[in-house]
C-alpha cells in the first residue's frame, strides 16, 4: 500500500519544529509500524538526508522505549499494543498518517520524535522502591504468604512499562496512571507497607514538580495504556495519598 | 598483576560445596570508610549491571552507571518471559543445589566451569528471597505461596515466574534498588550514554570513554574498576530476539585492549520464535519456552499435506492425528516437547530442511495447544461438575485455562501474525536468542584485564555450550547481587590508597583521540549505503554459514566474506548528520563496525571447534541418529587473545575438569 | 475539586427538594423558603460557607485548567477525539456555562433577596416567595436559559460526581452500583430543576 506520512521534524531541543510530508510506497501489511519507518529512513539515508529519529529498542512491546503519537493516539489505532507491535495491516492504502512526539512539558523533545522521559525516572527515585538491602540476608521468600488476589493485582499494576502513553493521551498531560501503578504495586504487598506514607507523598510531590498536569479522571490514560493498567490504581493512589496526608 | 596473568582461572581449593564459602572467608575486604574513596563504573543496567550497581552502591562504593537506553529500566533483560530458576525445592520434587548444578552442567553439554556453576546454584535460592523482599510480584498459588513451573531439559519444577513477564519484574526490582541508591546519591546514572572504549592505566582498567548519545559529547570517566554488563552479541546475526540496540561494543572494546574472548561460537538458537515474514523484518519475536509445557510441536507426516497447507488448500486443523508427526515426542520420548533448546531447534531445522516446513518460506513448524485445551477443559468441567462430553463447553473452559497461563503471549502472537492461536496452531521457528560465549572471566568474574570485571550474558562462564531456560535471569542476578560485590572487593582492597584517578593523563588522551578518529572517519566517509545494509548482509552470512548447523567449508567462506564486507563497510558506509548531535545512524555504525570484527572471530572459533556440543553443531561431527557428537579433546574453553585482526587471534585453552559430575553422553531420549 | 464538588452536590439536592414544594403546594414552598431565608444559622453560617464553596470550586477549576493547559505547551497537530467521554474532557466549558447561569440566577433571585432583607430592610413577608418564583418563570427567554444551563449541569455532574469519588480514592466492589446511582442523580436532579421551571412557565 502507499501512504502519506506527516512527521514532526525538529533538529534538536532548542530548534523550532514542523510537520514534514513524506510519501512511502509499497508498504507491506505484515510490516510493523517501526519497520515501515525503517524503510523510510533507509531511503532518506541513501539520499544523504537525515533519517527520522525515533525511540525504539526491544520491538516486542515490553521495554517501553517506543512512543509516537500516531494520528492523535499514543501507540496508534490498535488497542493494548505499543507502536512496535502495531502492524501496517491496521491502515489502508492511501491513508494519511500523522506521526508526532508524545507531548508534555515534562517530556521535552530531544530530536524529531524522540522525547526525554527522565521525569519518570526522577519520580521513581522519589520513592519507587522498597528500602531493603540487596545483600540477600532476607527471610525466606515463602515466609509471608500473600493473598493470590492481591499478588495478582500487584502484578497487574507492576506491568507498567513506563512508556508515557498515559501522559500523551491525557488532555492534562497527567502522569497519574504511571505513578499510581507503581504506588499500587507496593501498596498491595506487605513489603511495601512500611514506607507507604512517604512513598505516596514523595512520588506525588515529584510528579507535580516535573510539570505534569493534574488528573481530572477522564480515563483517557487507561483507554490508551498498552498494558491496560486500570483506573482503580489511580483511586488507590488517591487513597494512599489521602491516608498519608491525614496521618 | 598484568594482563592475562589470571589465566587460567584460579579456582579455590576444597570440596565443591565449600569453595564459595571458603573463598568468601579468605578474600580481602575493604572497610566502609575506604569504600567511600573508591569509584566503580558499571556499563549496562540489565539484571547483571543493575543489580551490581545497586549492591556496590549499597556497600558504599561510588558508582557511575551507564546505559544507552533512555532509562535503566529498559535494558533487554526486561524481555525475558518465562522465569527464573532457583533450587528452592518448594515443590518437594527432589530439587537441590546439586541437582540444579547437575542440570546446568549437563544442559551446557559439559562445556562450563564446574565451580562457577555450583556457586550459581548455591546462591540461586537467595535471589528469590531477595526479589520477594523487594516487592517483585511472582505468581502465587491460592495458599499465598510462590508457584513454580517446569522448563526444558529438567525433571523438576524450579522455575519461579511472573506470568510471561518475569524478566520485566526482576529488572524493575533491580531498577528499584538502583533508584534507592540514585536517590541517596551513591549511583550517578548516565542514561543515553554509550561506552566506546576502556582506558588502561599501568595495565589496569581505570576508566572509560563514553559518548553522550543526545549531544554527541565524548566524555572521560575514571574509576578504580570497570564492570562490563552489556549483555550478549546475538545481533551479529542482524535478526535475533535481542533488542535493536543490543551490541557487542563494550565487550569488543575490552577484548581489543586485552580481555580474552571465550567461546564466541556458542550461540543459543531458541526454538519457539515467530517465523520471519519478509525482507522488511527488523527483529524476531520470541515466544516463551514455557509454551512447550502445554504446546505440542509437529509437522505433517505426508509431503502432500505440506504442499496443500502451503497452497492454502488445507488448514492444519484439517489434519488427522495419524497424519501428524510430533517429531520431538517421537525422537525423545523421555523429555518430549521439553527437550533443551538446542535439541528442539535442531530438530525443527531437520524437519524443515527435509521439506516439511509449513509456511511459504518453508521455515516454520506448528506449536499446537488443541490437546492442552481439551485436557484442561475436561479437568475444569470435572471440577465444576459440568458435562465433560460437551465439546463446546470443554473447549471454552480449556481456552480459559490456557488464557490464564499464556494470555499475553497468545495476544502478542495474534497481534504480530494476525491469526488466532486458540483456534489454529501457532507457527514457530528457531531464532538467535542468547550467546553463551563472551568475555573470559576468572572465578572472581574478572577478565584478563586487571580491574575489568564482566557479568551476566557478557561473560562466558556458567552456561557452557547451551543455556537452559530460565537460567539467564538467575545468572545475571547471581553475578550482580551476590558474587561480584564480594569478589570485586578482593581486587579493590589494593586500591584504598590510590586516591581519585585523574582523567587528565596520556592514557585518557590517547583513548579519546582514537574514539574521535573513528567517529570522524564514519561521519566523513560519505559512502552510498546505509549501516543497516551492511548489518543485514553480515546477518545473512552468519545465519547461512555460522547458524544452526556449520561445516568447515562454510565457516571458511564466512570468515573470508565477513572480512571483505568489513573492508567494504569502511569504504561505502554512509552516516548522515554530524557527530555533535543525536545521531542514531552514527551509534549504529559504531556498533556494526564491531560486529563486523566479532563475526569473523566467531567463524574462526566455530571452525576450530571440531566437535558438536550444545548450540554449536558441526555437520561433520554427528552421531548416526543425527545427534551432537562431543569430542573429549575439546573439553576446554577457547579463550581468544586479540592480536590486531580477528583472524590473527591467539587461542588459549582453559581445560575443564569435572570432578563432581560424570561426563556422559547427553541424552534426552 | 472533589470535596467542594460533593458539597455543592449536596446543596443541589437540598435546593431541588425545596423547589419541588413549589410544584405541589405554594404554602409549603413559602414555609420552607421563609425558614431558609430567615433562620440565622442558614443565613449567617451556611450561606457564607456555600458562597465560599461556590467561589472555591470555580477558582480551583480555573487554576486546575490553567495548570493543565500549561502541562502541554505544544499541542498535537492531529487531534483525536480519544477514548474518553467528551464531557470529561470539557468540564471547563460546562463549568463556564454554569457560572454564567449562576450570575443570572444571582441577579434573578439572590441579589433582590439580599437587598430586600439587608439593604432595604423591608418587613418579613412569609408568603411572598411563591409569587416571586412564579413571576420569574413567566419569561420564556429566562426559562430557555435555565433549561440549557441545567442540561449542562447534568453533563457536568455526570462526570463530576463519579470523578469526585475516584479522586477521594473510593473505588471498590460497590463502585459499579454507586456509579449507577450517581448517573441517576446527575440526570434526575437537573431534570427536576427543568421540570420546575417549565411547570411554572406553562401553568401561568
Amino acid at each position: 500500500m502507499d501512504l502519506k506520512l506527516k512527521i514532526w521534524r525538529q533538529p534538536n531541543a532548542g530548534a523550532e519544529g514542523k510537520i514534514v510530508d513524506y510519501d512511502i510506497k509499497e508498504v507491506s501489511p505484515d510490516m510493523s509500524f517501526l519497520e515501515m519507518l525503517d524503510v523510510l529512513n533507509n531511503q532518506l539515508v541513501e539520499k544523504g538526508e537525515q533519517p527520522v529519529a525515533f525511540d525504539h529498542d526491544c520491538r516486542e512491546g515490553i521495554c517501553g522505549m517506543c512512543s509516537l503519537q500516531i494520528n492523535g493516539k499514543p501507540h496508534g489505532p490498535d488497542s493494548a499494543v505499543t507502536t512496535c507491535q502495531l502492524h501496517m495491516r491496521k491502515f489502508k492504502d492511501g491513508d494519511t498518517i500523522y506521526i508526532e512526539p508524545f507531548r508534555s512539558k515534562a517530556f521535552p523533545v530531544i530530536k524529531d520524535l524522540v522525547v526525554d522521559r527522565s521525569s519518570f525516572d526522577r519520580i521513581q527515585h522519589a520513592g519507587g522502591y522498597v528500602s531493603v538491602n540487596t545483600s540477600g540476608n532476607t527471610q525466606d521468600a515463602n515466609a509471608i504468604p500473600i493473598n493470590k488476589d492481591d499478588a495478582d493485582k500487584a502484578f497487574d499494576a507492576a506491568t507498567c512499562i513506563g512508556c508515557g502513553a498515559c501522559v500523551a493521551a491525557c488532555k492534562n498531560a497527567s502522569a497519574m496512571l504511571f505513578v499510581s501503578a507503581k504506588v499500587s504495586q507496593y501498596a498491595l504487598l506487605p513489603q511495601g507497607q512500611v514506607e507507604a506514607k512517604r512513598r505516596a507523598e514523595n512520588m506525588v510531590a515529584q510528579m507535580d514538580a516535573e510539570g505534569f498536569g493534574a488528573c481530572t479522571n477522564t480515563g483517557a490514560c487507561a483507554a490508551e495504556c498498552p498494558k491496560e493498567i486500570s483506573l482503580t490504581n489511580i483511586a488507590r493512589l488517591n487513597r494512599e495519598y489521602l491516608k498519608s496526608s491525614l496521618s | 598483576m598484568k594482563i592475562g596473568s589470571n589465566f587460567p582461572a584460579q579456582i579455590p581449593d576444597g570440596p565443591i560445596a565449600d569453595k564459595w564459602t571458603n573463598h568468601k572467608n579468605k578474600i580481602n575486604l575493604v572497610n566502609p570508610a575506604n569504600k567511600r574513596l573508591i569509584d566503580v563504573i558499571v556499563v549496562g543496567t540489565g539484571l547483571a549491571g543493575g543489580s551490581a550497581a545497586a549492591t556496590l552502591a549499597e556497600l558504599g562504593y561510588n558508582v557511575k552507571a551507564f546505559c544507552f537506553q533512555d532509562s535503566p529500566r529498559r535494558a533487554h533483560s526486561i524481555a525475558a518471559q518465562g522465569g527464573i530458576n532457583a533450587a528452592k525445592n518448594y515443590q518437594g520434587d527432589g530439587d537441590s543445589t546439586y541437582r540444579l548444578f547437575y542440570d546446568t552442567v549437563k544442559g551446557g553439554d559439559y562445556r562450563s566451569r564446574e565451580s562457577n556453576v555450583y556457586r550459581l546454584a548455591e546462591v540461586s535460592a537467595n535471589i528469590i528471597d531477595q526479589c520477594v523482599a523487594q516487592g517483585v510480584p511472582f505468581a502465587r498459588d491460592y495458599g499465598g505461596l510462590l508457584d513454580n513451573r517446569s522448563f526444558g531439559g529438567v525433571l523438576v519444577s524450579r522455575t519461579f515466574y511472573a506470568k510471561g513477564q518475569t524478566g520485566q519484574q526482576l529488572l524493575l526490582g533491580a531498577y528499584s534498588a538502583m533508584n534507592r541508591q540514585i536517590a541517596r546519591g551513591k549511583i550517578k546514572m548516565y542514561n543515553r550514554h554509550e561506552m566506546l572504549d576502556v582506558v588502561l592505566v599501568d595495565g589496569k582498567a581505570r576508566g572509560i570513554i563514553a559518548r553522550n548519545l543526545v549531544t554527541g559529547e565524548i566524555q572521560r570517566h575514571s574509576a578504580h574498576a570497570v564492570v562490563i554488563a552489556s549483555g550478549g552479541y546475538g545481533n551479529v546475526f542482524f535478526l535475533s530476539t535481542n533488542a535493536m540496540g543490543s551490541n557487542v561494543t563494550a565487550s569488543w572494546k575490552i577484548h581489543k585492549k586485552g580481555a580474552y574472548f571465550a567461546n564466541p561460537c556458542y550461540t543459543q538458537i531458541h526454538p519457539t520464535c515467530i517465523p520471519v515474514s519478509g525482507d522488511h523484518q527488523s527483529k524476531l519475536t520470541l515466544m516463551s519456552e514455557s509454551l512447550r509445557n502445554d504446546g505440542r510441536i509437529w509437522v505433517p507426516k505426508k509431503m502432500e499435506d505440506v504442499e496443500a497447507i502451503r497452497a492454502g488448500k488445507k488448514k492444519p486443523t484439517d489434519l488427522a492425528e495419524e497424519d501428524r508427526d510430533y517429531y520431538l515426542e517421537r525422537r525423545y520420548p523421555a523429555f518430549g516437547n521439553l527437550v533443551p533448546r538446542d535439541v528442539a531447534s535442531r530438530a525443527a531445522k531437520e524437519r524443515c530442511d527435509a521439506g516439511y516446513g509449513v509456511n511459504a518460506t518453508g521455515e516454520a513448524v506448528y506449536l499446537d495447544f488443541a490437546s492442552a485445551i481439551q485436557r484442561y477443559g475436561k479437568e475444569q468441567a470435572h471440577i465444576k461438575g459440568l458435562d465433560e462430553n460437551d465439546a463446546a463447553l470443554v473447549k471454552q473452559l480449556g481456552q480459559e485455562v490456557v488464557k490464564n497461563k499464556y494470555g499475553n503471549l497468545f495476544q502478542m502472537y495474534e497481534k504480530i501474525v494476525d491469526q488466532n492461536p486458540y483456534e489454529t496452531p501457532m507457527m514457530i521457528y528457531p531464532a538467535v536468542h542468547y550467546t553463551m560465549g563472551g568475555v573470559w572471566v576468572d572465578y572472581d568474574l574478572m577478565s584478563t584485564i586487571p580491574g575489568c570485571f564482566v557479568t551476566g550474558e557478557a561473560n562466558f562462564s556458567d552456561h557452557g555450550a547451551n543455556r537452559l531456560g530460565a537460567s539467564a535471569l538467575m545468572q545475571g542476578l547471581a553475578d550482580g547481587y551476590f558474587v561480584l560485590p564480594y569478589t570485586i572487593g578482593n581486587y579493590l582492597s589494593n586500591d584504598i590508597r590510590t586516591g581519585k584517578i585523574s582523567t587528565d593523563s596520556p592514557e585518557f588522551d590517547e583513548a579519546e583521540k582514537k574514539v574521535k578518529e573513528q567517529i570522524d572517519q564514519l561521519i566523513n566517509n560519505k559512502g552510498s549505503k546505509s549501516v543497516d545494509h551492511f548489518h543485514k548482509r553480515l546477518g545473512k552470512i552468519m545465519w547461512d554459514k555460522v547458524g544452526m548447523a556449520r561445516n568447515a567449508e562454510g565457516l571458511k567462506e564466512a570468515a573470508a566474506e565477513i572480512k571483505e564486507l568489513r573492508a567494504e563497510f569502511w569504504k561505502e558506509v554512509s552516516v548522515p548528520g554530524s557527530a555533535e548531535e543525536f545521531n542514531e545512524e552514527l551509534a549504529k555504525a559504531i556498533r556494526v563496525a564491531d560486529f563486523l570484527e566479532l563475526g569473523e572471530l566467531f567463524a574462526k572459533d566455530a571452525l576450530h571447534r571440531e566437535e558438536s556440543c550444545g548450540g554449536h553443531f558441526r555437520e561433520e561431527y554427528q552421531t548416526e541418529e543425527g545427534e551432537a557428537l562431543r569430542r573429549p579433546e575439546f573439553q576446554y574453553v577457547a579463550a581468544w587473545e586479540y592480536k590486531g585482526e580477528p583472524s590473527d587471534a591467539i587461542l588459549h585453552k582453559e581445560e575443564l575438569k569435572y570432578e563432581n559430575i560424570e561426563v556422559k553422553e547427553r541424552s534426552y531420549k | 475539586m472533589a470535596l467542594s464538588g460533593i458539597f455543592l452536590i449536596s446543596f443541589l439536592l437540598m435546593h431541588v427538594s425545596i423547589n419541588m414544594f413549589s410544584v405541589f403546594s405554594a404554602d409549603a414552598y413559602n414555609v420552607a423558603s421563609h425558614f431558609m431565608g430567615t433562620n440565622p444559622l442558614v443565613q449567617f453560617l451556611l450561606q457564607p460557607v456555600l458562597l465560599f464553596g461556590v467561589v472555591f470550586h470555580f477558582l480551583m477549576g480555573f487554576v486546575l485548567e490553567a495548570k493543565n493547559r500549561a502541562s502541554r505547551p505544544i499541542s498535537y497537530a492531529k487531534k483525536d477525539k480519544g477514548n474518553a467521554s467528551w464531557i470529561s474532557q470539557n468540564m471547563i466549558y460546562s463549568g463556564l456555562v454554569i457560572l454564567a447561569f449562576l450570575a443570572l440566577h444571582f441577579v434573578d433571585f439572590w441579589i433582590p433577596e439580599i437587598s430586600y432583607k439587608y439593604i432595604e430592610f423591608k418587613p418579613a413577608v412569609e408568603d411572598r416567595y411563591y409569587g416571586e418564583l412564579v413571576h420569574k418563570f413567566s419569561n420564556p427567554l429566562r426559562v430557555g436559559a435555565y433549561v440549557i444551563s441545567f442540561v449542562l449541569l447534568g453533563l457536568h455532574l455526570l462526570h463530576g460526581f463519579q470523578s469526585s469519588f475516584q479522586s477521594m480514592g473510593i473505588n471498590n466492589k460497590f463502585t459499579p452500583a454507586i456509579k449507577k446511582f450517581m448517573t441517576g442523580f446527575a440526570i434526575v436532579v437537573p431534570v427536576a430543576f427543568i421540570f420546575i421551571a417549565v411547570f411554572h412557565f406553562i401553568n401561568h
